[in-house]
């Protein structure tokens, strides 16, 4: 036994000790308590690892029977493999930067305590889907998370637009989980269980399905959950507002960990995704769309957390551009380097909106380079790594991606490549507009304390170097590595794309500002189009939220429930005080009359068992 | 084989929680004597002591089961199981009541004796294997019962609860001897495994009418015990006039053990009338689950209401013993266990909040107790929870199981009857929620003061309780389901 449990287990401590007594407790405690239980997390995840490497094959523990009901047999079970380690050192490494990070952050907030206990709370549920061994589990876990991220939305509870946002974010992500439930049921239909091992090594010898079947119905119904959890079209428009929450749960929750949990659970199927083709096709289509539509509304966005936040949306479509191309490693990978840059992307954010004293808006910035030069400094290092600079880590990863989108079909490779340049220049023209020229805005910025900066300089490290983990070769048992031939020309081009991008945006925002300004009112309605992202948000409340609104007003509140539902309620309310009222009156309390019901019901029994015989 | 009539050392160790509970309540009876009136508070740890050492016996005496003192006892997994039950229950009822005694001004250790001896006839009931030892261990249990009802002597309610129950307790009694008496006569034994036999042996010549008819007047005995309709005409009066912290052990203890007896003796000693059976046991059922369920509506006493809804889930366990199969008697032992939990947590907290005199016992007088209290207000919602049988609570996967069960025998009717009712049941749960928490607290809160030590640790340990059968129900089930079989 290696105690699996014990890495969902401390967090979950963590929580249970700030959640229930933190209002008391002084600040160190809190921290110590929070930090300590993922620190413990992520050092158990070491000492599991070492004790288990090279671990090519799947590690069980099983600890109980949950659910046994009929042919369902559902265990306590957590496993470890190549996948979920991986997943397991970013999810504990990544989230200690970040808990770290938010004791400095977060130290003016009210609420310090809850914070925190909701921060643990999402590192459980985390760890328990990446650990889980059967799909119930993994639901188990999904669900809390997407709890977790509706809390620390809305954690800023008495600002209207966070709790909006807040309630944005769950109920776009029921849609997708109703997808995931539907594709449970489906499996359970089709397998008769559960299990990973078991569903998967029932699926291998099915021959790959050339049409429609259900395999393709179940993956297809995954991607749906996929889509909801990992933002991708048409579910995405709940991650840009995710934004209202406090910088770190957006590092942690909505770029790092948590919206990445989509591409592993897809990743995961992947024995389901290869015997069905077209899902597939569906997939690598989806990834690709949210790619570029995201990318290009990062482009125009003044916000600073919104143009990381379009990135982050434009990125998973990248990772499932991998997935759908059968890239399963390389989208991992990218899960990787991305939870490096982009958690140092927003925690850098973070810091000099903690710099401006609240600040976010790219337009107030300017010239921050001399004033806070640790955040730059990290930040830039960040942008390399995005902008897929060789031989940062964005570039190995993104490489690897396109490679093999070129091997499936040579078109996704091109629109890939343009994306590619597209984010290099949003990235770019967001560093130029906060970072250089001249100062906007009126704070006075100041650099932020160790606790912060500590983590941003570890994360930098990591965006430099991250691009050599190896992680596919380190995959190479769970995924069979990417076809393809490492192809000079390809590579070149992807790179120049990216530097056309950080020219352009030089071009643009530096070299002559005020000529963006000018294109962008030239271009007036495709501008105004891209800016206003589509319109996406106001489609949707045009087709789909107005019209439910209005007919659950008329149909389902006013006819159904205070007509038909009411008054059946209400008569069988009344119904059943009647029936009460007449049940108390058999108790007089007169013990005589007692006796008598005793005497009536043993002659009813005796004639009862005497006439069915 | 020689016969030898001196028991080995295995069938003490068979007998050794009882022991314990009978040696333990004498000494308590001796000590009340020797200790001054100051010192009798202090004799709840030494019937704490005895009913965990009872608990470490159950166990040993499970490692190695079997028979004891000439088939006069069955020590085996059902037995052990529903003997932990009922010794968590009488434990819970012990941490409740010290406060309670010194409360009422009426701290002694005869209380306790009576409660350990009380528990010894559940335990017997638990394992007995002859009809002679159900009798005997149901009269243990019931007389010290009958003087828990009354103990507070000074008071008009108590007396009148203790009469009753005993009057119509001895009163049902006389019909199960009675029928215990038709069976010796048929078949000549009071062993229920000879009964068995005899019974399911062709050339017998025992009619299955009288059989029957002696199988009902036993039932009568058990009715009344589980408060079944039509014998739970008692329940209310009872529950409602007898001490808090005893009502929370008689609707728990000795209803489990009735339960456990019911079982033991109808699948091991009846399998020969199952179709009769199953339809007398049908229909009590159905009528348990609504005139509990249907009468607690009008109630505004939290006792009563707390006491119909016992007869309720009574009429649950039942619809489980009407399946009349192995997951449908494992699911009643699991659901026995939940509600000994969650209904000793939900009277604990009543007994802690009626204060002196059990003054504040009506629904109203709980208004803003969530403003007050808001732990307790908490753990007593848990309870509530937990009896309407809502997910994450042991009460939830007790109903599953048991309704579960009934559709795998075919009650179809029965199922989707009992589930109405229990949904009608919801109303005067979540009424108690509402005063709690939506009610602005009145002057019955004035005088409250936090929970003593005693029903802090009852609380919290039901409550933990509940919520581990709530979520990891299988431990508990597990045993259940290979214990089941052992009584078939």
């Amino acid at each position: 036994m290696h105690h699996l449990w014990l890495i969902p287990a401390l967090p979950l401590a963590g929580f249970l000790v700030n959640g229930l007594f933190g209002r008391r407790l002084p600040k160190a405690i809190i921290n110590a308590v929070a930090v300590g239980s993922v620190l413990l997390s992520f050092l158990w995840v070491l000492q599991v690892l070492n004790g288990l490497m090279p671990l090519e094959t799947l590690y069980v523990e099983r600890y109980a029977t949950w659910i046994a009901s009929g042919s369902l047999d559902i265990p306590y079970e957590l496993a470890i493999d190549r996948l979920s380690a991986v997943m397991l050192l970013v999810v504990t490494g990544v989230g200690l930067l970040i808990h770290i990070y938010a004791t400095g952050y977060m130290s003016h907030e009210d609420g310090y305590y809850r914070f925190f206990a909701y921060l643990n709370l999402f590192m459980f549920f985390m760890l328990t889907l990446v650990l889980a061994n059967n799909y119930l589990l993994l639901f188990v876990g999904w669900e809390g998370v997407g709890l977790c991220s509706y809390l620390l939305i809305g954690f800023y509870y008495l600002k209207n637009s966070a709790t909006t946002a807040g309630n944005k974010a769950f109920i776009v992500n029921r849609i997708g989980d109703f997808g995931f439930a539907l594709a449970i049921f489906l499996i359970f239909i089709q397998f008769g269980t559960l299990d990973f091992p078991a569903v998967f090594s029932a699926a291998q010898p099915l021959p790959a399905e050339s049409t429609a079947g259900i395999l393709t119905a179940i993956c297809l119904l995954l991607m749906v959950g996929a889509a909801g959890k990992s933002a991708q079209v048409p579910l995405y428009v709940w991650l840009p507002d995710a934004m209202e929450g406090p910088t770190p749960v957006s590092a942690l929750i909505h770029a790092a960990t948590m919206v990445t949990a989509g591409v592993y659970m897809v990743a995961r199927s992947s024995a389901l995704y290869l015997k069905a083709p077209l899902a597939m096709d569906v997939v690598a289509l989806i990834g690709l769309l949210t790619a570029v539509l995201a990318a290009t509304i990062g482009m125009t966005q003044f916000d600073i957390k919104k143009v990381f936040a379009y990135s982050t949306v434009s990125q998973l479509g990248y990772m499932f551009l991998a997935l759908g191309v059968g890239a399963f490693s390389a989208g991992i990978f990218h899960v990787v380097t991305h939870a490096f840059f982009k958690a140092l992307l927003f925690l850098g954010a973070g810091s000099v909106i903690h710099a401006l004293e609240g600040e976010q808006d790219l337009r107030h910035m300017g010239g921050l380079r001399k004033k806070i030069p640790i955040t730059f400094l990290t930040l830039a290092c960040a942008w390399v790594a995005i902008a897929g600079v060789p031989p940062f880590s964005g570039f190995h990863s993104k490489d690897e991606i396109l490679l093999a989108a070129h091997h499936h079909a040579p078109w996704m490779y091109w629109i890939g490549v343009v994306t590619a340049g597209i984010t290099a220049f949003y990235v770019s023209r967001a560093m130029f507009l906060c970072f250089f020229g001249k100062y906007r805005g009126h704070h006075h910025p100041h650099e932020s304390p160790v606790s912060m900066w500590g983590p941003l300089a570890v994360l930098a490290l990591l965006s430099l170097g991250g691009g050599y983990t190896h992680i596919p070769q380190f995959l190479a048992p769970v995924f069979p590595l990417a076809e393809g031939a490492h192809d000079f020309t390809l590579v070149a081009i992807s790179v120049a794309a990216g530097l056309t991008g950080i020219g352009l945006a030089w071009f643009l925002y530096i070299a002559k500002p005020g000529l963006a300004d000018s294109i962008a009112s030239n271009l007036g309605g495709l501008y105004k189009l891209v800016y206003n992202k589509y319109f996406v948000d106001e489609l949707y409340f045009a087709t789909i939220i107005n019209p439910a609104i209005a007919g659950s007003r008329t149909v389902l509140w006013k006819f159904l429930d205070a007509g038909l539902i009411d008054g059946t309620v209400n008569g069988a309310g009344h119904m059943a005080q009647w029936v009460g009222a007449k049940c108390r009156r058999l108790q007089s309390g007169n013990i005589r009359t007692y006796a008598t019901w005793v005497v009536l019901g043993a002659v009813l029994l005796i004639f009862t068992i005497g006439g069915v015989r | 084989m020689e016969t030898s009539f001196l028991p080995t050392a295995a069938e003490y160790l068979r007998l050794l929680p009882e022991t314990i509970l009978i040696v333990s309540g004498t000494i308590l009876m001796i000590l009340e004597g020797l200790a001054g009136p100051r010192n009798r508070k202090n004799l709840s740890p030494l019937a704490i002591a005895a009913i965990l050492a009872a608990m470490a016996a159950t166990v040993a005496a499970a490692g190695n089961p079997g028979p004891a003192f000439n088939n006069m006892i069955l020590a085996d997994g059902f037995g052990a199981f529903f003997r932990m039950v009922v010794l968590s229950a009488g434990l819970l009822a012990v941490l409740c009541s010290s406060s309670y005694l010194t409360r009422e001004k009426a701290d002694s250790g005869e209380y306790y004796a009576l409660l350990l001896y009380s528990m010894t006839g559940q335990c017997l009931l638990s394992t007995a294997n002859e009809l002679i030892m159900v009798f005997i261990g149901l009269e243990i249990s019931s007389i010290a019962t009958y003087i828990l009802a009354g103990y507070l002597r000074d008071d008009a309610r108590n007396n009148e609860s203790a009469l009753k129950y005993f009057l119509l307790g001895s009163f049902a009694t006389a019909f199960l001897l009675y029928g215990v008496a038709w069976i010796y006569g048929i078949t000549g034994s009071t062993n229920l495994e000879e009964i068995r036999r005899t019974l399911l042996n062709p050339e017998s010549g025992a009619s299955p009418l009288l059989t029957g008819v002696a199988a009902a007047l036993m039932f009568i005995g058990f009715a009344f015990k589980i408060s079944a309709v039509p014998f739970q005409v008692w329940a209310p009066d009872v529950y409602q006039g007898a001490p808090a912290p005893v009502s929370a052990f008689m609707s728990a203890g000795p209803k489990a053990a009735a339960f456990a007896v019911m079982l033991r003796v109808y699948l091991t000693a009846f399998p020969s009338i199952g179709d009769g059976w199953q339809t007398m046991i049908w229909l009590t059922a159905l009528g348990t689950m609504i005139v509990g369920n249907f009468a607690a509506l009008t109630q505004s006493n939290l006792k009563r209401i707390l006491a119909y809804s016992s007869i309720a889930h009574a009429g649950y366990v039942l619809v489980a013993v009407t399946a009349y199969s192995d997951t449908g008697t494992a699911a009643a032992m699991f659901y026995l266990a939940a509600y000994a939990f969650m209904n000793i947590g939900a009277f604990a907290v009543v007994s802690h909040f009626s204060r002196t005199g059990e003054k504040y016992v009506e629904l109203n007088d709980l208004a803003g107790l969530a403003q007050k209290q808001p732990t307790t207000a908490a753990l007593f919602s848990l309870f509530l929870f937990s009896l309407i049988g809502v997910p994450l609570t042991g009460g939830f996967f007790g109903k599953f199981y048991i309704f579960k069960a009934a559709i795998d025998s075919g009650l179809i009717g029965l199922t989707v009857l009992g589930l109405l009712s229990s949904a009608v049941a919801a109303f005067y749960y979540l009424r108690i929620i509402v005063v709690m928490y939506f009610h602005e607290p009145g002057d019955t809160m004035d005088t409250i003061t936090s929970p003593a030590p005693g029903i802090q640790i009852a609380l919290w340990t039901s409550a933990l309780a509940t919520l581990l059968l709530g979520v990891f129900p299988s431990f508990v089930l597990d045993y259940a389901t290979t214990s089941a079989v052992l009584v078939r």
